[in-house]
């Protein structure tokens, strides 16, 4: 009896405990919360020590455009990494769909439409293989993405050899796509009109000649904030979200429960080649050229990204707006090093501290989340 | 419970073999609804590869399996579900790092809108998990926080709550108890009585005679792949069933030995 008595105190006093806690779960329990504050912590360093221009519109664009390109890897590795899988092949995918890609438009001379879906063919192919890789074998997609890293790497080597006879560089994009209607979605800046406007009546700053400083929003920023909106609302609103988060957290419980957990993975694998591709095609009409390093060490900063982003290396929690937040971070500290007088090597290092800060911390915020005992 | 009803689920001198491994070597039992049916037998009675069997996980090398009084043969845990049968296994298929309305519906997410727009119905389905709770008597403030905050007996109970809220007709409980303090248990044990007041059949397996003595209505012994008996409550006492399970005479000298304190 004075045994049951003490259990029912202390389940008592575990309850008005956890009541105390629960506004502040509330903040804790969002996943993007490190993000935020790292973000937060980057910009008041960058606000005391760089100049000023950094926080001028040609400077957010500047940091914004690296931060893009990474971001949208970054979102489809969150999205992975939250359904329990690692891709480490990203980098080497997006020189992969460089290739083919570039190949399709200067050596196949084919429309820009053909040669966009050429190349979602193929990242539909590779990441379906990688998913069923991992999943028939039962190894940890750890290994077989590693595997394709190296796979990946040289075959766009092999490839662009072969394409343009020799060279690791394939050339004349730009003049392959030029007037096609579709160009204007991968390339260049949009909202030309609006910042002519805009410097007409001097909102923003302008060039001795009149024309604006920053002639619009390059298009891959915009490509960015569409993704991880996207990406944020499958997670949050949908039933996949769920899925995903199920398929992360126990996929034996998820599978017992009816959810698909083979297809669930598929489909963030070809979703996470797809960003590469997308990125692919981004950077190449960007350059109007490709080459064989591409990409290069893309799949480690995507992984830092997401994991500032509050990604759990185990799954299962995690955040694609958060990923979001992470990469802008990544952006901020790789451009804003240039403002000021700080050695600009010292990215490295902050990669390392912050990925290592980041780890540490959504430990924590795990701990306090699920009451970890 | 009036024996002119037709059992929920009903097995007759059912035999699983694993090769040359009897599991089970002539199983009777049944369960009608609003009863609870204890399963009890000491480890390696066979009350897992019965259960397994009854949830259409194995399928029984021989005997009868009836449903609602008809021959059934299930090919899989899906077909045992849409008949009405669940299981809620020792692990509870719940996820600690997703929220408690996130599990309650994983797998069975309600959707609203059409097209590319269908989305999770997440206000029907926040308020759906947090009235269920609200039966159960757990105070869930935010249906939004983590299973894992939930202690051993709350998630036994949520786990209990999402098959009854997904039509279960007959609900089997593997070792509900086990692993729970006496405050846990005692809540835990109460809601199984709710669960049975609503006219659900209750399989609870366990090896612990007190749980099951405060709940059952009938107890089932399985001793080494076979019956031993079914017992109604007022037909057996406490102290008979517990040796009834453990074999007997070993147990009571041991009882003995110890000062009477199993």
């Amino acid at each position: 009896m004075t045994l049951a008595n003490e259990q029912k105190g202390s389940v008592a006093r575990s309850d008005e405990r956890l009541k105390k806690v629960s506004t502040l779960t509330g903040v804790l329990r969002r996943p993007e919360l490190g993000a935020v504050a790292g973000l937060v912590l980057v910009t008041v360093f960058f606000l005391l020590t760089a100049n000023p221009a950094m926080f001028t519109l040609a400077g957010v664009v500047n940091f914004m455009a690296p931060a893009a390109q990474l971001g949208i890897l970054a979102v489809g590795a969150a999205l992975l990494m939250i359904g329990g899988e690692f891709d480490l092949s990203i980098g080497s995918m997006v020189a992969f769909a460089g290739l083919v890609f570039g190949t399709a438009l200067v050596v196949w001379q084919v429309p820009l439409s053909v040669a966009i879906l050429v190349a979602i063919a193929f990242a539909v192919f590779i990441g379906v293989t990688n998913a069923q890789l991992t999943m028939r074998t039962g190894l940890p997609s750890f290994i077989v993405t590693l595997a394709f890293l190296f796979i990946l790497r040289g075959l766009t080597l092999v490839g662009l050899k072969w394409a343009s006879g020799g060279a690791t560089q394939l050339r004349g994009m730009k003049e392959a796509v030029a007037g096609s209607p579709l160009a204007p979605l991968f390339s260049g800046d949009a909202f030309p009109g609006l910042f002519t406007w805009l410097a007409k009546v001097g909102v923003i700053d302008t060039f001795p000649n009149g024309t604006p400083k920053v002639p619009g929003i390059p298009v891959e920023i915009l490509w960015f904030v569409a993704i991880a909106l996207l990406a944020t609302w499958v997670l949050l609103r949908t039933r996949f979200g769920n899925w995903i988060f199920a398929a992360g957290g126990d996929p034996r419980a998820a599978r017992k429960s009816g959810v698909p957990v083979a297809r669930v993975k598929t489909t963030l694998f070809v979703v996470t080649a797809l960003c590469a591709t997308l990125v692919a095609i981004l950077t190449v009409l960007d350059a109007g050229s490709t080459d064989a390093r591409r990409g290069f060490q893309k799949e480690f900063e995507a992984i830092i990204a997401a994991v500032i982003g509050g990604c759990l290396l185990t799954g299962g929690y995690g955040s694609a707006i958060g990923a979001f937040f992470g990469s802008i971070v990544f952006g901020m500290v790789l451009i804003g090093l240039t403002y000021t007088s700080i050695d600009q090597d010292w990215y490295l290092v902050f990669l390392g501290g912050m990925l290592l800060t980041a780890v540490v911390f959504n430990n924590v915020i795990r701990k306090r989340v699920t009451g970890e005992r | 419970m009036s024996t002119s009803q037709t059992p929920l689920v009903e097995v007759r001198n059912l035999v699983k073999h694993f090769g040359s491994v009897i599991a089970l070597n002539g199983v009777s039992m049944n369960v009608y609804p609003n009863e609870v049916l204890c399963l009890l037998g000491d480890n390696g009675a066979g009350k897992s590869t019965l259960i397994n069997t009854l949830a259409g996980v194995h399928k029984p090398t021989s005997g009868d399996f009836l449903v609602d009084g008809q021959p059934r043969v299930f090919s899989g845990p899906r077909d045992a579900l849409d008949a009405g049968i669940a299981t809620v296994y020792q692990d509870l298929a719940m996820i600690p790092l997703m929220s408690v309305t996130r599990n309650f519906f994983m797998g069975r997410e309600p959707l609203t809108g059409f097209g590319p727009f269908k989305r999770m119905n997440m206000d029907e389905a926040d308020n759906v998990t947090r009235d269920e709770m609200h039966k159960i008597g757990i105070d869930v403030r935010d249906p939004q926080q983590a299973v894992g905050t939930l202690s051993g007996g709350e998630r036994q109970c949520v786990a209990i709550a999402r098959a009854v809220y997904f039509g279960a007709k007959v609900l089997i409980l593997d070792e509900p108890t086990s692993a729970l303090g006496v405050a846990q248990t005692s809540m835990v044990l109460k809601y199984i009585n709710q669960v049975r007041a609503k006219g659900l059949g209750v399989i609870f397996i366990t090896h612990n005679v007190r749980h099951a003595y405060a709940v059952g209505n009938r107890f089932t012994v399985l001793n080494r792949g076979k019956t031993l008996g079914t017992y109604t409550k007022d037909a057996i006492g406490i102290e008979e069933l517990q040796n009834l399970m453990a074999g007997g005479k070993e147990l009571q000298s041991l009882s003995e030995e110890l000062g009477g304190t199993i």
